[in-house]
């Protein structure tokens, strides 16, 4: 059973991240739903797709309810049914998950799964407010905090129990700085400075601008298929071995531990167990730093290193391009951006890429096995998916 | 019959905790089967499904175990950046997250003892819930 795979993906697609003025949710969608078919020829969509589920957290940023029919008209996937997936900012790795739960239930044998988010019509505080929906209201959002202070709570503890830095923080954005500057898609494709990051200002302490990921527009999208199938759409097939996901509470006062995500740690090893894979197997990762604190916990949490340690992994270069474990190539959540919906699948996109040998400049030579991290609000929902090259 | 209706224990919900919170009181759920305690308070116990529960008083005060200084804030909150803000643990290691005032911000310190201040008022709209604040215990 262990390592067997649970889906191929035979394609995958995204939008442009970034600040996309002329254009809303549906067509951003379209784009990528546009280069997953375009990477697929031998697929017919309104004949082969037969369901679609996506992630979208909040339709307060468009006002629009009931997107994924919309959706789905502009793919051209009528009249497939097609439903909306939502745990925050992880809401499309749900929609995966249930996408490959479609397929293993044996009712369908290719569906199509995606995500995306507009924001940037929002100013900076509209989208605050919506983006903070996703914290418990009566106790957090009542009393005055902010997704970047809920990930500032857990700094600041993580600092105080392990002597984490704000210089290694800044290590994080440097490297997926580094990154997305040769990532196309990316919403800010430039590098920067210790120093930079250092010196931007306050958020919310520790957190400064460059600990924070960015407010973006974008879409995902990746075609699952009955792996038996894979090879009548493709001729590099990765297959998705491994999916786990935990839950917790939503307010992050209520948690034991506030240095790390009971949450991630359940989905991680549901998925090592199910992929018959060890941490130390994994040769590329994409993972969830919507805060550079968040990519430091998310390296213990998955097991890269030990708790406490996620500081001097980040120094020892351990996470870079060019390191033993290279971890958000793409950019991260940081760089590439994070549309929040679009992420969970953006990440299974840059994995996709990695595995077959399609991520140009920011390629890692030679993986085989890819792992995707993708948090929901301050933790109360995780999902960790396992990838596997043909 | 009337006495019974008199002694019937409040609803354990969170409308209750916040009438709770009008009168200066910090309260919290106790479940009599497993021992489980909530705050905020739950109807039905999330350890052991029980719903024989019992009220418990917390004295209001309590150490900070962790914080922050937020520099951008929702709408609501924007007036009073930057400003402190913490998770406080109280008695029987309950947890309450909320803001700290009269406290310089170099002063800020994990451990360190805190009360809670109570704002018993209310706004004409919904959730029309009062709030609170945390300060320096005075020694």
């Amino acid at each position: 059973m262990k390592g067997k795979p649970l889906v191929a993906v035979v394609s995958a697609g995204l939008s442009k991240f970034g600040k996309m003025e002329a254009f809303t949710g549906r067509e951003l969608f379209v784009e990528a739903v546009d280069e997953a078919l375009q990477r697929c020829p031998d697929l017919d969509p309104r004949k082969d797709v037969k369901a679609t589920f996506i992630g979208m957290m909040s339709e307060s940023f468009e006002h629009q309810g009931h997107v994924a029919p919309v959706l789905s008209d502009w793919a051209g996937l009528l009249p497939a049914p097609a439903i909306r997936t939502e745990v925050a900012c992880a809401s499309s790795a749900a929609a995966l998950r249930f996408g490959i739960f479609s397929i293993l239930s044996g009712v369908y044998d290719v569906v199509l799964v995606g995500g995306l988010e507009k924001m940037t019509k929002r100013s900076t505080l509209e989208a605050t407010e919506f983006l903070g929906m996703a914290a418990d209201f009566p106790f957090e959002q009542w009393t005055g905090v902010t997704f970047p202070g809920l990930y500032a709570l857990m700094a600041t503890a993580h600092m105080h129990r392990y002597g984490t830095t704000e210089e290694q923080m800044g290590m994080v954005a440097v490297k997926n700085h580094h990154n997305g500057a040769l990532n196309p898609k990316a919403h800010l494709q430039k590098e920067v400075t210790l120093d930079d990051a250092l010196s931007s200002r306050m958020i919310a302490y520790p957190l400064k601008l460059y600990d924070c990921s960015l407010i973006s527009d974008g879409a995902s999208c990746a075609i699952l298929a009955r792996p038996e199938l894979a090879e009548k759409y493709t001729d590099s097939p990765v297959y998705i071995i491994g999916s786990g996901q935990g839950s917790d509470t939503l307010g992050l006062f209520q948690r034991e531990d506030l240095t790390s995500l009971r949450a991630a740690r359940k989905a991680a090893r549901e998925a090592y167990e199910m992929a018959g894979v060890e941490p130390k197997d994994v040769d590329v990762a994409e993972v969830h730093d919507c805060f550079t604190i968040a990519e430091i916990i998310a390296y213990e949490d998955l097991g890269f290193c030990k708790p406490g340690e996620g500081g001097k992994f980040i120094e020892d270069g351990i996470p870079m391009l060019d390191g033993e474990l290279p971890v958000n190539p793409s950019g991260g959540l940081k760089s590439k951006g994070h549309p929040v919906g679009a992420t969970g699948v953006a990440q299974i996109y840059e994995i996709f890429l990695q595995l077959t040998g399609q991520a140009e400049k920011r390629q890692v030579e030679g993986c085989r096995i890819g792992l995707t991290h993708n948090v929901g609000g301050s933790g109360a929902s995780c999902f960790v998916h396992i990838l596997k090259g043909g | 019959m009337e006495e019974t209706e008199k002694t019937e224990v409040p609803p354990f919900t969170i409308e209750q905790f916040y009438k709770f919170l009008l009168e200066k009181r910090i309260m919290a759920a106790q479940c009599e089967e497993c021992g489980a305690k909530f705050l905020p308070p739950r109807p039905v116990c999330s350890n052991c499904y029980s719903r024989n529960l019992t009220w418990i008083q917390l004295k209001p005060k309590g150490k900070l175990v962790t914080y922050t200084i937020i520099y951008v804030a929702s709408q609501r909150f924007q007036p009073f950046v930057p400003y402190a803000y913490g998770i406080v643990e109280l008695e029987n290691e309950l947890r309450l997250p909320g803001m700290i005032r009269e406290v310089k911000h170099e002063d800020l310190k994990i451990g360190m003892r805190l009360e809670v201040v109570f704002e018993p008022t209310v706004t004409e709209e919904w959730p029309q819930w009062p709030n609170y604040y945390f300060k320096p215990l005075k020694q």
